[in-house]
């Protein structure tokens, strides 16, 4: 097994050629082009505005002004998260040709799929970065060190589960179908467009064994709330548990890789 | 030396598509790393079974066999693409197969962009590629249009780009499933000059074909696999000699049953409802003769096959058979053949004709003689006869042939007549085309050079 992940390192220059080929791919053809990689948050955030601003108002606590950049903070990074999920699920099944034809590693699939939509994100900061100015928000520049630690802990975390998810879906094509849901579900267990505080106190202990709660929180502190980043004890136990779900989502997509080239 | 590939007593065993055992088979390989986990016998499928061989440095070696035999299996053991159940392969240097060409291809991006992902999916670097480029780029003929989405490419232009990429990585070791059916003549032609260029580079080929011609011509030595197991290695000329007696054998007995089902539909026919044609031309008795004789004809040109007629002269067994003597249904061009008719005649009569019409595939007629046209003068058939009909050269072009075979009156009244019920299969190591194949030979005079491959 840890051969085969020092191999992962070997590839690096297949997945950063295939990570381009994927963000080249998916706007060639549309007049906008690697505009859109803006435009998607930038609508997103406009209609979140809308709904708090004008529909639902006072749904919120007035200290969290501006509401939608509150949720913005969470959104931006569970749209990572979620695309990445719901890709990789079927990103064996889609490179099939490859699996069977080609001799090609096939854990570079999902790790290109986390890794195009990471990149995605990173186009969406600018748009977060345009609206904190705007709103004049003040960002510690200290806590902002915390920023990187958040994306990685969060990658290896979402790579260890895009992992599994992509063997699992091989052997059971359910999955697929049943993920959309999961992940839906997912968003209103994570606070995004609730703050922790608003949550009912028995359902916070809940909240809190879900992994994604805490990386929420921790963009949130570093980028929205002032003062100091005090949730950094639970993200460097989460990046220790993302390590362990990457070893896991690892280890099983090893033992199933004798299966890919025949199930697929 | 270490040999390019070893391959070492490799067994692949597949499991068979079934819904119920999905979950054992998840669960059995996260478990305990076998895929296969506790599947019975009847649930698996067993490809290969304890082949070995080994390819030498430089040498350029077939696989032939049957569809379904395992040779694609093997390549991708070789491959790596999937792993033996059983046994090792090694393999000595870079590979490079070329199992499905542009596999890697993404639609949307240009050629150009392809070709730079291929290469890197094929293990080259961005520099290596760059430099290249130009090389892959004219051996695709593709100089107009690399800068087009792939999506817009023809499948040749496709196939030809992959071809290209695959053989430019440069390997020690190619592995060739196939892939020569890629574009015109000219490019086929530029396939095989790479592949010379290959061995006079001292580069190991696993070519896995159909095409006998190729591995004759082309390797070193051959392998013939069948059912996953190995049935002959060797000298290609021979191992390719062994495998195309052992497919006329199969393709003999297939006929054989074919032949056998035919005739005993028509004869369950002939039980359950007696033709009316007896009673057509007993009432047009009195007709003149030409009405029967274009009856007769239209019918001999009728293309269901079947079998009719009163019986009163009855055939009641056909053999043909080859040069051997040996009864058959596939034969060389140019082999002398006989169709005998083993008959009974159960009645004393002098009013008797024996016919053959030879038709190929396409139902066009080839040849059609009758005893009655060819002024033989009946005389009297009483009890059991044989007809034998000799061709002392079956100038034919490969295909498939089928037989009719009547005895009736010289009216046509028909005693029995056999439509279509037998066929038989010529084979010829020439490619001509059409149906006849005279007897001929070539000669060349003055400014001319020209030598005989044969």
């Amino acid at each position: 097994m840890f051969s085969n992940l020092a191999k992962l390192l070997r590839y690096r220059g297949l997945i950063q050629t295939l990570v381009v080929r994927d963000l080249k791919a998916r706007y060639r053809g549309s007049v906008l082009g690697f505009f859109w990689s803006f435009f998607n948050p930038l609508l997103l955030l406009l209609i979140y505005s809308f709904v708090f601003t004008q529909v639902l108002v006072g749904a919120h606590d007035p200290a969290m002004e501006p509401y939608a950049l509150f949720m913005f903070c969470g959104i931006l990074p569970w749209t990572w998260f979620s695309s990445s999920i719901l890709e990789s699920a079927n990103t064996l099944i889609a490179g099939g040709n490859l699996i069977k034809k080609v001799l090609f590693p096939a854990e570079v699939l999902p790790v290109v799929t986390v890794l195009a939509n990471m990149v995605h994100f990173f186009f969406g900061l600018p748009v977060l970065v345009a609206f904190l100015i705007y709103y004049r928000r003040p960002v510690d520049p200290l806590e902002l060190l915390w920023f990187p630690v958040i994306v990685l802990v969060q990658l290896v975390f979402t790579i260890g589960l895009a992992l599994f998810l992509s063997a699992l879906t091989v052997h059971f094509r359910d999955l697929k179908d049943l993920l959309g849901n999961i992940v839906q579900l997912w968003f209103f267990a994570t606070p995004i467009i609730y703050p922790m505080q608003q949550a009912p106190e028995n359902m916070r202990s809940w909240l809190n064994l879900n992994p994604m709660t805490h990386i929420m929180i921790s963009y949130q502190e570093v980028l929205f709330f002032p003062g100091p980043h005090g949730h950094w004890k639970w993200l460097l136990a989460l990046a220790a548990g993302s390590i362990a779900v990457f070893l896991i989502g690892y280890f099983v997509f090893d033992r199933l890789r004798d299966s890919f080239a025949e199930e697929v | 030396m270490t040999p390019a590939i070893d391959v070492i007593n490799v067994s692949k065993v597949y499991r068979r598509y079934a819904q119920r055992k999905q979950f054992a088979t998840l669960k059995s390989a996260i478990l305990s790393g076998s895929l296969l986990g506790d599947l019975r016998p009847d649930e698996t499928f067993q490809a290969l079974r304890g082949v070995s061989f080994q390819v030498p440095k430089g040498a350029t070696f077939g696989v032939i066999g049957r569809n379904g035999s395992g040779k694609s299996t093997l390549l991708k053991c070789v491959a790596g693409i999937t792993r033996p159940t059983e046994g090792e392969v090694r393999v000595d240097g870079r590979i490079s197969a070329l199992i499905e060409l542009g596999a890697g291809f993404h639609p949307e991006i240009s050629g150009r962009e392809n070709i730079f992902i291929n290469g890197i999916m094929l293990g080259l670097t961005k520099r290596e590629i760059q430099q290249r480029f130009d090389e892959i780029v004219e051996f695709a003929e593709m100089q107009d249009f690399i800068d087009a989405p792939v999506k817009t490419y023809s499948s040749g232009m496709y196939m030809r780009l992959g071809f290209a990429v695959a053989v430019h990585v440069d390997p020690e070791v190619l592995l060739v499933d196939e892939v020569l059916a890629v574009g015109d003549q000219g490019f086929t032609h530029k396939c095989l000059d790479k592949f010379a260029e290959f061995r006079r580079r001292n580069k190991s080929i696993l070519l896995v074909t159909h095409s006998l011609d190729l591995v004759e011509k082309f390797c070193d030595e051959a392998h013939w696999l069948d059912k996953g197991k190995t049935k002959g290695e060797g000298d290609p000329k021979r191992v390719v000699a062994a495998y195309v007696i052992d497919v006329e054998d199969t393709e003999e007995n297939e006929l054989a049953k074919a032949e056998a089902a035919r005739l005993a539909a028509a004869a369950k026919e002939i039980a359950a409802a007696p033709p009316p044609e007896p009673a057509a031309v007993d009432s047009g008795e009195g007709a003149p003769q030409g009405t029967a004789e274009d009856t007769a004809h239209r019918d001999g040109f009728k293309s269901d096959d079947g079998r009719w007629g009163t019986r009163e002269i009855e055939i009641m067994k056909v053999t043909i058979s080859g040069p051997d003597g040996e009864a058959g249904h596939v034969f060389q061009s140019g082999d002398p053949i006989e169709v005998r008719m083993d008959v009974v005649a159960k009645e004393k009569t002098n009013d008797f004709v024996f016919g053959l019409g030879l038709f190929n595939a396409d139902n066009v007629c080839v040849y059609g003689t009758n005893t009655n046209l060819e002024e033989f003068q009946p005389t009297e058939i009483e009890g059991d006869a044989a007809v034998t009909f000799k061709i002392d050269h079956l100038d034919l072009v490969e295909g498939t042939y089928r037989l009719d075979l009547a005895a009736h009156k010289a009216d046509g009244y028909p005693y029995d007549y056999h439509r279509l019920l037998y066929t038989f299969r010529v084979k010829s190591r020439i490619r001509d085309v059409g149906i006849y194949r005279p007897d001929h030979s070539w000669s060349f005079e003055g400014g001319i050079k020209i030598s005989d491959q044969k």
